[in-house]
C-alpha cells in the first residue's frame, strides 16, 4: 500500500494525539502494575515512582499466594469467560447466518429484537435473573454465570456478525448448494472462515466485560468454590482497612490471561475493524 | 440426454411478479442464451432452473423428470457463477472434486475425473494451488472445470465473462464454444451482452421485464425481429428507427440496420449533418443528426473521411426496412 505524502506538521500532530491517548489509556495499568511491586508505605508516599531497591516488595504477591485460593479463582474466571465466549460466538453466528441468509416473515423485526439487547443493560433484570436462578437451583454455580454472560453477549454478536455475513458472496453459498453441501457445512466450512475477522472483533468486545465483571459473580455465585478473580480480589478490600499490596498484585495477575486472549485475537481484530474502512 | 422444458414458469417476490409465465424448450445438446437488459429476470430464471430460487408457478422438467421442487444438488446440473465462487480454503483439485466427494464417489474415480477436466482446460500445472493464487481467467477456468467434473445433464452459466477484461473475454468465449462442441452438452447461458449471445448461441431467448420477447437462432432474430425491442437489442451498433410518417410510409415506425445505410452527396431520402465519426480501422461509424429522425448511425466498411458538421444525404433500400406498428410489433 502506498501512502500519500503528508506534511510533517500534520503527521507530528496526529502522532502526538495518538501518543497522548495511549498514555492516558495505559496509565491506570501502569500504576497498578508498578505499585503491586512496592511496599505499602511506598505506595502511599510515592504512588508514581518506580520500585527502587528500598521500596521493592513482593508482599502483595505473597499475600495473594497465601490467602484465598487464587488458582481456583483464575480457573473459574477462565472457565466462565471461555465457555461464554464459545456460546456467544456459536449462537450469535448461527442467528446472524439465519437473519442474513434466509428470507422469512418477520426477518427484519427479529433482527431488531435480537439487537435490542445492545441498548438495554442486562443488569436492569438482575432481580428477575436471581429469582430464575434460585428457582432452577443454579445459584452458586458457574453455569449461572455462563448463561447470563451468553445472553449479555449475544445482541452485539448477532448485530455485528449479520452485517458481515451479508457481505459473504451469495454465489459461493449457492455453489456449495449445487455441489451438495448441507446448510450446516455451508455455514461452518464456507461462511465462518470468511467472517473470522468479525468473529475476533466480537470475541474481544465480549470477553473483556465478562472477565472484568464483578456484579453477577457477587450476586449469582459468591461461594468460595465459584468465585471469579475479580470477586476474589475483593477480600483484600475492607470497609476500614484495605490490603492495597494484595489488591494490586491480584489485579496485575488478572490482566495477564485476558492479555493473552487479546493477543490471540488481535491480528484478526485489526483486520475486522479495518475491513469496512480500508479497501 | 439434457432436454430442458419450462412450462408456465412464474416467480413472485411478495406482490411483485418478476417472471411472468415463461414457456421454453431447450433441446438436448443445444446452447441456449438468455439475453436482456439488467433487471429483466434472466438471472432469476436461471437460478430457478438451478433450484436456488423457488418456483412460484409452473414446472421445470429435465429429461422428462420434473425437478421443480428438487434441491439443487439432486437436479444433475452444474453452474458457473459470475464471481467464480471458488471455495477459498480448497485447492484447485479439491474445488473441482468436491461435488463428486459429496455424492460419495471413490477417490480414484474423483481423481480421474478432475485430471480429465484439468487437461481439457489446461489447468494441470495449477491443481495444487489455492484460488487466491490464480488470476481471474484461471479462476474462471477452474469454475468451468468444477462444472465439467460432475458430468451434469445441464450446464448453467450466469454471466461468466463479466468479470474478465476484454481480451480474456474473447478468449474464454471461444473456449466455452469449443467446450460446447467437445462435450455436446446442453447449456443455458445468461448474459446482458448481445455479442456473447450472438457468437455462442444456437438459440437466443430475449427477455424483457420477466417475459420472453422472442426466441430463435441468432441470425433469425437479427434478420427477422418480432418487435422494436428485439430489433433494437440485437445488433451493434443499434438499429436506426425512422419516423414512417415523414417518409410517407403507412407503418408507425421503420427500422434500418446501420450497415444498410448509405451516405451520399447526391439526391437522397433524408438530409442530415455529421455529428460524430468513429474510425475503427476495418469499419467507420458515422453518426448523422437528422431533422425528424434524430441521430442515425451509418456503418461503412473500410476507412472513410467525413468531416464533422458537413451536410450529406442518406439513402437506403426500402426493401431492407423493418416496419413496426404503434405498439412496437412488427408488421409483415
Amino acid at each position: 500500500m502506498s501512502q500519500p505524502r503528508q506534511s510533517p506538521a500534520r503527521s507530528i500532530a496526529a502522532h502526538a494525539v495518538l501518543i497522548l491517548w495511549t498514555l492516558i489509556a495505559l496509565f491506570p495499568v501502569f500504576v497498578t502494575v508498578v505499585n503491586s511491586f512496592k511496599s505499602k508505605q511506598a505506595i502511599f508516599t510515592q504512588p508514581l515512582a518506580l520500585p527502587g531497591p528500598d521500596s521493592f516488595d513482593l508482599v502483595g504477591y505473597q499475600t495473594v499466594a497465601r490467602q484465598g485460593d487464587f488458582v481456583a479463582y483464575f480457573q473459574n474466571s477462565l472457565v466462565v469467560t471461555c465457555l461464554s465466549l464459545f456460546f456467544v460466538l456459536l449462537f450469535g453466528a448461527m442467528a446472524a447466518f439465519a437473519l442474513s441468509e434466509y428470507r422469512f416473515r418477520g426477518n427484519t423485526l427479529m433482527g431488531l429484537y435480537l439487537a435490542l439487547g445492545i441498548m438495554i443493560p442486562i443488569r436492569l433484570g438482575t432481580v428477575a435473573i436471581l429469582q430464575m436462578m434460585v428457582a432452577t437451583g443454579l445459584v452458586n454455580t458457574l453455569t449461572a454465570l455462563v448463561l447470563v454472560y451468553t445472553a449479555q453477549g449475544l445482541p452485539l454478536a448477532v448485530f455485528i456478525l449479520s452485517e458481515f455475513m451479508r457481505n459473504v458472496s451469495d454465489d459461493l453459498k449457492n455453489a456449495g448448494r449445487i455441489d451438495g453441501l448441507s446448510e450446516y457445512r455451508i455455514f461452518f466450512r464456507l461462511v465462518l472462515p470468511l467472517v473470522r475477522p468479525a468473529m475476533a472483533t466480537v470475541a474481544v468486545f465480549t470477553m473483556i466485560p465478562i472477565w472484568n465483571d464483578l456484579w453477577f459473580p457477587l450476586i449469582l455465585a459468591p461461594s468460595e468454590s465459584t468465585k471469579t478473580i475479580t470477586l476474589g480480589s475483593q477480600v483484600f478490600l475492607g470497609q476500614f482497612v484495605s490490603n492495597w499490596n494484595a489488591v494490586l498484585a491480584a489485579l496485575s495477575l488478572a490482566i495477564l490471561p485476558v492479555l493473552v486472549l487479546y493477543l490471540i485475537f488481535s491480528r484478526q481484530l485489526i483486520r475486522g475493524i479495518t475491513a469496512g474502512a480500508v479497501k | 440426454m439434457g432436454q430442458l422444458t419450462l412450462s408456465g414458469v412464474t416467480k413472485s417476490f411478495g406482490p411483485v411478479e418478476v417472471i411472468k409465465g415463461v414457456d421454453l424448450e431447450v433441446a438436448d445438446g443445444e446452447f441456449c442464451v438468455f439475453v436482456g437488459p439488467s433487471g429483466c429476470g434472466k438471472s432469476t430464471l436461471l437460478r430457478m432452473i438451478a433450484g436456488l430460487e423457488d418456483v412460484s408457478g409452473g414446472t421445470v422438467t429435465l429429461d422428462g423428470r420434473e425437478i421443480t421442487n428438487l434441491p439443487p444438488a439432486r437436479r444433475e446440473i452444474a453452474m458457473v457463477f459470475q464471481s467464480y465462487a471458488l471455495y477459498p480454503h480448497l485447492t484447485v483439485r479439491d474445488n473441482m472434486g468436491l461435488a463428486l466427494k459429496q455424492a460419495g464417489h471413490a477417490k480414484a474415480e474423483i481423481r480421474a475425473a478432475t485430471d480429465r477436466a484439468a487437461t481439457m482446460l489446461s489447468l494441470d500445472a495449477l491443481l495444487d494451488r489455492r484460488p487466491a493464487e490464480l488470476s481471474g481467467g484461471q479462476r474462471q477456468r477452474v469454475a468451468i472445470g468444477r462444472a465439467i467434473v460432475r458430468r451434469p445433464k445441464l450446464f448453467l452459466f450466469d454471466e461468466p465473462l463479466s468479470n474478465l477484461d476484454a481480451a480474456l473475454r474473447v478468449q474464454t468465449r471461444i473456449e466455452i464454444a469449443k467446450l460446447h462442441r467437445d462435450l455436446g452438452a446442453t447449456m443455458v447461458y445468461v448474459t446482458h451482452d448481445q455479442v456473447e449471445a450472438m457468437t455462442l448461441a444456437d438459440k437466443i431467448v430475449v427477455l424483457r421485464a420477466g417475459k420472453v420477447e422472442q426466441t430463435g437462432a441468432p441470425m433469425q432474430l437479427y434478420n427477422d425481429p418480432a418487435n422494436t425491442f428485439v430489433a433494437g437489442f440485437i445488433g451493434s451498433p443499434q438499429m436506426n428507427f425512422l419516423d414512417s410518417g415523414a417518409l410517407g410510409l403507412s407503418s408507425h415506425s421503420a427500422g434500418i440496420r446501420p450497415e444498410q445505410v448509405r451516405l451520399t452527396d447526391g439526391p437522397s431520402q433524408i438530409r442530415g449533418t455529421v455529428s460524430h465519426v468513429e474510425r475503427l480501422g476495418g469499419e467507420t461509424l458515422v453518426y448523422v443528426h437528422t431533422e425528424g429522425h434524430g441521430l442515425l448511425t451509418a456503418r461503412l466498411f473500410g476507412e472513410h473521411d467525413r468531416a464533422v458538421g458537413s451536410d450529406l444525404g442518406i439513402t437506403f433500400d426500402p426493401a431492407r426496412l423493418f416496419h413496426f406498428d404503434k405498439a412496437g410489433q412488427r408488421l409483415r
